[in-house]
């Protein structure tokens, strides 16, 4: 009895041993058993690419760099995102980071990213061959890897039923188009995502309209909401609201729901991102659709912002390994690397010289790097503070106001007035 | 409270003297630490998991710049001050509120009838198993499937809408429309829920003596009758134990908001947990969301009195 009551006794011991053990341990192992530094690469890429690419872009890394092994740690968008913030409060971030233009701001502001442009300075780094860098008081915090460009989708079929011979490129074509499309009776016109949950609709089909006509939301880099082309942007879109040219369900409808929509047919346009054209194809083979540069308003004939969205890439501040953190950085921005990084993800590259093969090979892809040529780059919202929270701010607004409970100007005052205190 | 103060004597009066009297073996350190050995794991668990965590949150309610700033600023009550005074935290409330009460007061309707539907001497063996499992159904469903699950039902496009353009109503927007999403979302949560009640209740019923409904015929009691003197008293212990833990429940409940409306359209559906979680991971203001979070443990705390009041009672 009593050796059982010690073996109990010492089981019990043990158990707590191990708790308090597993509660202190946790990070370490970044030196494997063949003494190679380990680090990690946190993104939300890897499940977005077909199986076994990304690591195959890694392993290509690793023979090239004998002694660095790179971990990657994969999930998707927002768990990637909570993750890093977590990491970022504990100072566990991984070395080096996946990152969204939208949470630069907060991340260097907090020391949690570090400052590449010390990094590039200490490397003797040419910096030239950079599409762009997302700069946070004059240093950079994040290089795009690769970016997606967001252009407008449109049915062909549909515009062809409906009466419309090309994909509309001002504002009253776009929406002519829309309306015709609406008055067929088995689709809609477009489709607007305001869902809160990710409140980039915002971003990416409502203020893109501004950008592509040359518009701003910002002056000096500070809140400048209630200037004539932001008015002009939401009023044009409250008429096409109460024209019901939106397919239903907007308020709560992710953009997800609306590639669905337009790949069955029930949307004849729609503005969103080139990442999807793939999976739009491999959905619905029969469908036939064209890509557009954004409609501008009507006599704009200047440069048109083209939206997009970024894989950026950053360093953690708390990496042990910055070294070789920043060889894994350099390799991603290489010309060959990043030419094939992008060749998987169908996305334009971060390098100037690299050149993805999907250009000569695919008509829409074509179609697309000649939009992007031919405009430039613009989201406002990359590298302003709390950017999401700015856009879901923006977004509720907008959903009383399309709602009628507010007026345009009501709402813009107000996102202005709740925006300010953000800076 | 003679109950719990009787009980603590018993647990206590062993202790000191066990040892002493059995008296060999060992050496007396080894003997004296012994259920301090014991009782280390729970302590631990409960300390790290629970404690550490709880007193961290409370701590930073008062503090500026939590988490995401190295030198935080103390500001006392301050963040209890703006979240007391910002309407949309009384929104979030209220609308938690309806979700919470309309959803158990569901839960327990729903789950009463069934299981007095299964529990039916009218209904054979082998037809209550089939439908005791189709009844259950919904509960073995996590959050994330029920989510997608009715998002895709109730889509503008979805099978519910289709289904009532037969009686002439096909375009509802059932999550999107302000005045219906907080009703919807109660209504997927009512459905996913009501079969924790119903089995418990089940088992309730099952265990109520056939002598007392006999008894209760005899002297001409009616089924109502019957129901209400029999039935209804001897559940009361599983009816209140549910009741409370539900509330404390449905009141955090996150995912299932989150996955469907994300806290809209506007604020209709924006609950406590939404408004918190918004607080912390896309404001970073982490000293604001635990002031949220510590006023939603206080509201739970009191929940979780009655609960364990009632615990205690019963034994």
């Amino acid at each position: 009895m009593t050796q059982k009551r010690k073996i109990i006794a010492g089981m019990s011991a043990m158990a707590a041993a191990s708790l308090v053990l597993t509660g202190c341990g946790g990070s370490g192992g970044d030196v494997d058993a063949d003494g190679n530094v380990v680090i990690e690469l946190a993104q939300w890429w890897e499940p977005e690419l077909p199986d076994g690419e990304l690591r195959g872009l890694i392993d290509e890394f690793e023979e090239q760099n004998p002694g660095i092994k790179v971990e990657l740690l994969s999930g998707p968008y927002a768990s990637t995102r909570e993750q890093l913030v977590t990491g970022a409060a504990s100072g566990t971030m991984p070395d080096v980071v996946g990152l969204d233009g939208s949470w630069v701001n907060d991340f260097a502001k907090q020391g949690a990213i570090t400052d590449l442009s010390a990094l590039m300075a200490e490397h003797d780094y040419d910096d030239s061959t950079l599409a762009s860098q997302v700069e946070v008081d004059g240093s950079t915090y994040m290089v795009p890897a690769v970016n997606f460009v967001y252009p407008l989708y449109t049915n062909d079929a549909l515009l062809a039923e409906a009466g419309v011979d090309q994909p509309p490129s001002s504002r009253t074509e776009f929406a002519d188009a829309a309306r015709a499309i609406t008055e067929l009776g088995n689709a809609a016109g477009t489709a607007m995502p305001l869902s809160l949950e990710t409140p980039s609709g915002v971003q990416n089909q409502v203020m893109s309209w501004l950008w592509a006509s040359g518009g701003s939301m910002l002056k000096d880099g500070k809140p400048d909401l209630t200037n004539e082309g932001v008015v002009d942007t939401i009023e044009y879109f409250d008429e096409l609201y109460q024209d019901g040219v939106f397919a239903p369900g907007a308020f709560t409808m992710k953009e997800q729901d609306m590639v669905e929509e337009f790949t069955n047919g029930r949307v004849g346009m729609m503005v969103d991102s080139l990442a999807h054209l793939t999976m739009i194809r491999e959905s619905n083979p029969d469908l036939e659709f064209s890509i557009s540069a954004l409609p501008a308003e009507d006599g704009y004939d200047g440069k048109r912002g083209i939206p997009y969205a970024s894989w950026g890439l950053g360093i953690a501040e708390s990496s042990e390994h910055k070294a070789e953190a920043w060889k894994l950085f350099e390799f991603l921005m290489s010309e060959e690397a990043n030419a094939e990084l992008a060749s998987m993800a169908k996305a334009f590259p971060g390098n100037t010289e690299s050149v993805p093969d999907f250009v000569e090979d695919d008509e829409l892809m074509a179609e697309a790097f000649d939009i992007y040529q031919a405009g430039y780059p613009a989201n406002e919202f990359t590298g302003l503070p709390v950017a999401e929270d700015l856009m879901r701010q923006m977004n509720e607004q907008f959903q009383s106001m399309l709602e009628g409970d507010i007026s345009v100007d009501e709402m813009l005052e107000t996102t202005q007035e709740s925006w300010s205190a953000e800076f | 409270m003679s109950t719990v103060a009787e009980r603590r004597g018993r647990a206590e009066a062993p202790a000191p003297g066990g040892p002493r009297r059995r008296g060999q073996g060992g050496a007396p350190g080894v003997r004296r630490s012994e259920p301090f050995l014991y009782v280390g794991p729970t302590v631990i668990l409960i300390g790290v998991l629970l404690v550490i965590p709880v007193v961290t949150v409370i701590g930073y309610s008062l503090f500026d710049n939590v988490i995401t700033n190295p030198n935080p600023e103390f500001v006392g009550l301050a963040h209890y001050a703006a979240l007391l005074s910002d309407t949309g935290f009384y929104t979030a409330v209220g609308n938690t509120l309806f979700f919470t009460i309309v959803s158990v007061a569901a839960h327990l309707v729903i789950g009463l009838v069934f299981a007095l539907m299964l529990n039916s001497p009218l209904v054979g063996r082998t037809t209550t198993a089939v439908y005791r499992t189709i009844y259950v159904l919904p509960w073995l469903f996590t959050v994330a499937i029920v989510a997608v699950l009715w998002r895709l039902l109730l889509n503008p496009n979805g099978v519910v809408n289709y289904l009532l353009s037969f009686v002439g109503s096909g375009s509802t927007e059932w999550l999107s429309d302000p005045s219906l999403a907080l009703g919807t979302v109660t209504f997927i949560n009512i459905w996913a829920g009501y079969p924790f009640f119903m089995v418990s209740l089940l088992a309730g019923l099952q265990g109520i003596s056939a002598d007392l409904y006999e008894t209760a015929r005899v002297d001409g009691a009616n089924a109502w009758q019957r129901f209400t003197a029999v039935t209804l008293p001897n559940l009361k212990p599983v009816i209140i134990s549910m009741s409370l833990l539900d509330l404390i429940w449905t009141s955090q409940q996150f995912a299932l908001i989150w996955m469907t409306t994300g806290g809209g359209p506007v604020d209709a559906t924006e609950l406590v947990s939404t408004y918190t979680y918004k607080l912390a991971f896309t404001k970073y203001e982490f000293g604001a969301a635990s002031t949220a979070a510590v006023v939603v443990l206080v509201l739970s705390m009191i929940l979780a009195v009655f609960y364990v009041r009632h615990q205690r009672a019963k034994e």
